[in-house]
């Protein structure tokens, strides 16, 4: 313990002695959020719906058809009243078109309310599908509905606001790159000093080199995602409708993985320069183009979303969008939990034997 | 085995192979304690592989070697607490006070705040180091870093020190300065294996050895070895010896 901790106190000191990086790590999350958390615009397609009809009739069918055919939407069958929110929270669709009980006789004028006979709920934690797709869905209804116009229904971003999406993303970009890129180069750095070789001569574990340098960096990111949180809530406005446990608990999970990739990459890398053109080409372009945090992933070709199951950051990402927007329950991102469990394990496993290889 | 307690070093026909490649063939020698053992030999002769496997860093393929009377193979721990090594980066940590440095090897071996305080602060005097104790090792000399590592390396008393190259890229009054602590060392008994490219450095150790073609071609004392390869200096021995390299 003695020789873990005077090792933890020397990886500290190193890294409040290089206060431009120390100063790049902490306020760039900040001046991140905040400049991503407003308004970019991309465009989506593939967004899957249900229907919601006591008993489908031939009028409805058609209506479901003719969206299913078309190419900006999926068709996910039908589901009951009770079970419509559910499957919006869950994910399984990001619209539902409910038809009104009476939606025939009302469509044929027997319609005292005056009220349109159908209505449209729409997820909108990500507002860029959102909006687009209500406004696609609504010219393509008007068709089909008359004079009605539907009644549509945003849930769980009302205001559509870009930031409640964005701020997961930066979530899922920040902390891979602070843990995994800076304890990289930090174990390789070492290697080039030539200060590796004499820790490994000492009587110092491997495993204690590699949890001692691990702590400062996971007490950075510790403090990185209270500030990403309290901006999120205070400035921005995110909800955090979710529990606070989960959503710190999976964040703290993946900053561990981040921490046990960037062991991984120091195996690989012989230089800080390697170590850093692997961490940027390696994370940082797989996680702006396939994590979700930028294009969706329901829009990617099917064989990029194959691809895309590989990067760490598209399940965080999707685990803390249903948490911090929509508010959902913790069983509900068990998937994302369990598969980010398993990378840390994995990366830690096969950087402790590369490290333990190298020596022998 | 022998666990004799005037040998710091055995080694029985020591091997490493690396797939097809023998880097180290079948070396043996031993080492008393106390003495100055040069280790030399041209670059790739398999100095460094042999040094590894000695501070219980790389497995033998094949032989047997004890360090201060544990097997390297298979008790690396207890070697390792009673071995200190110094490269020729003289890997402090730059970004560290002199101070840092010293306490952070002192916890490395497990030493208690007291006994580190006081090593420390003798360790200082010792170099006349007292005024740069919170200087930023970047800042000082580099032969005062030099001297400074040699020390922190012998933070711990270990019975043995391993000195890979320790003087390249140093100034020949430094390069003395250093040897003067490296006695001092031995006056308190420690046994010191050192690697060197410098053959008059070769004249300050009780015996060397020179490793060619990873098997060690010549072993005894300077004076041993001239007379028996009928060489004037030791630079002569080396360069008849060396010259016996076969692989590329």
């Amino acid at each position: 313990m003695k020789q873990f901790w005077s090792f933890v106190k020397k990886e500290s000191l190193e890294i409040i002695r290089d206060k431009r990086t120390l100063l790049v790590v902490i306020a760039m999350p900040t001046v991140m959020i905040l400049i991503f958390g407003f308004a970019i615009s991309i465009e989506l397609n593939n967004l899957d719906f249900v229907a919601v009809t006591p008993e489908p009739t031939r009028e409805q069918e058609q209506i479901v058809n003719e969206i299913a055919n078309d190419p900006y939407f999926t068709f996910k069958g039908y589901v009951s009243g009770q079970d419509v929110y559910g499957t919006l929270r869950r994910g399984d669709a990001v619209v539902a078109v409910v038809f009104d009980k009476d939606f025939d006789r009302k469509m044929a004028g027997v319609n005292p309310s005056g009220q349109a006979p159908l209505q449209v709920l729409f997820d909108a934690s990500n507002p860029n599908t959102a909006t687009q797709g209500l406004s696609y869905l609504g010219s393509m209804l008007a068709g089909r509905l008359g004079t009605y116009t539907p009644d549509t229904h945003i849930l769980y971003n009302p205001q559509l606001k870009s930031a409640y999406n964005f701020v997961p993303g930066i979530m899922g970009l920040v902390f891979i790159l602070i843990c995994a890129q800076m304890t990289a180069v930090s174990i390789v750095r070492e290697k080039e000093t030539g200060t590796m070789e004499v820790l490994l001569m000492s009587p110092v574990r491997t495993t204690t080199i590699v949890a001692s340098k691990m702590i400062p960096y996971f007490v950075l990111c510790a403090i990185n995602l209270l500030a990403i949180l309290l901006i999120s809530r205070y400035i921005l406005g995110v909800p955090l409708a979710g529990s606070l446990w989960a959503i710190n608990g999976i964040s703290l999970l993946y900053i561990v993985m981040s921490l046990a990739l960037g062991m991984f990459i120091s195996t690989i890398a012989k230089d800080q320069v390697t170590a850093i053109i692997i961490a940027a080409v390696g994370l940082l372009v797989p996680i702006l183009m396939l994590s979700g945090m930028i294009f969706p992933v329901e829009n990617m070709p099917e064989w990029l979303q194959w691809v895309s199951t590989i990067v760490p950051a598209r399940w965080y990402i999707d685990a803390m969008r249903r948490l911090m927007v929509q508010g959902v329950a913790f069983n509900t991102v068990i998937q994302d939990v369990v598969i980010l469990s398993a990378m840390t394990v994995f990366f830690i496993v096969v950087a402790l034997k590369k490290f333990n290889n190298r020596l022998s | 085995m022998d666990n004799n307690s005037d040998k710091t070093i055995v080694v029985r026909d020591l091997v490493k192979q690396f797939g097809t490649f023998r880097a180290v063939d079948g070396i043996s020698f031993e080492v008393d304690k106390g003495e100055i053992f040069g280790f030399l030999g041209a670059n790739g002769a398999g100095k460094t592989t042999a040094i590894k496997m000695l501070c219980g860093l790389s497995r033998p393929s094949g032989g047997q070697a004890f360090v201060a009377g544990y097997n390297v193979a298979r008790q690396a721990e207890q070697v390792k607490r009673r071995i200190g090594y110094m490269s020729q980066l003289f890997s402090l940590y730059n970004d560290l006070t002199v101070w840092e440095n010293i306490q952070l090897f002192a916890g490395l071996y497990g030493l208690d705040r007291e006994t580190t305080a006081r090593k420390g602060d003798q360790m200082l005097r010792y170099l006349n180091f007292t005024k740069q104790r919170d200087s930023l090792v970047s800042d000082i000399p580099l032969g005062w870093r030099q001297k400074l590592a040699f020390m922190v390396a012998t933070i711990q008393d270990p019975e043995i020190v391993f000195l890979d190259e320790p003087t390249s890229g140093v100034d020949p009054v430094t390069r003395r300065q250093f040897w003067e602590l490296i006695y001092d060392a031995v006056d308190r008994g420690t046994t010191i294996f050192v690697t060197t490219h410098f053959m008059d450095e070769a004249e300050y150790c009780n015996r060397v050895s020179i490793m060619v073609d990873g098997q060690i071609r010549a072993l005894g004392s300077v004076r041993e070895l001239e007379q028996k390869f009928n060489a004037p200096t030791m630079s002569d021995v080396f360069r008849k010896v060396a010259s016996t390299a076969t692989r590329q």
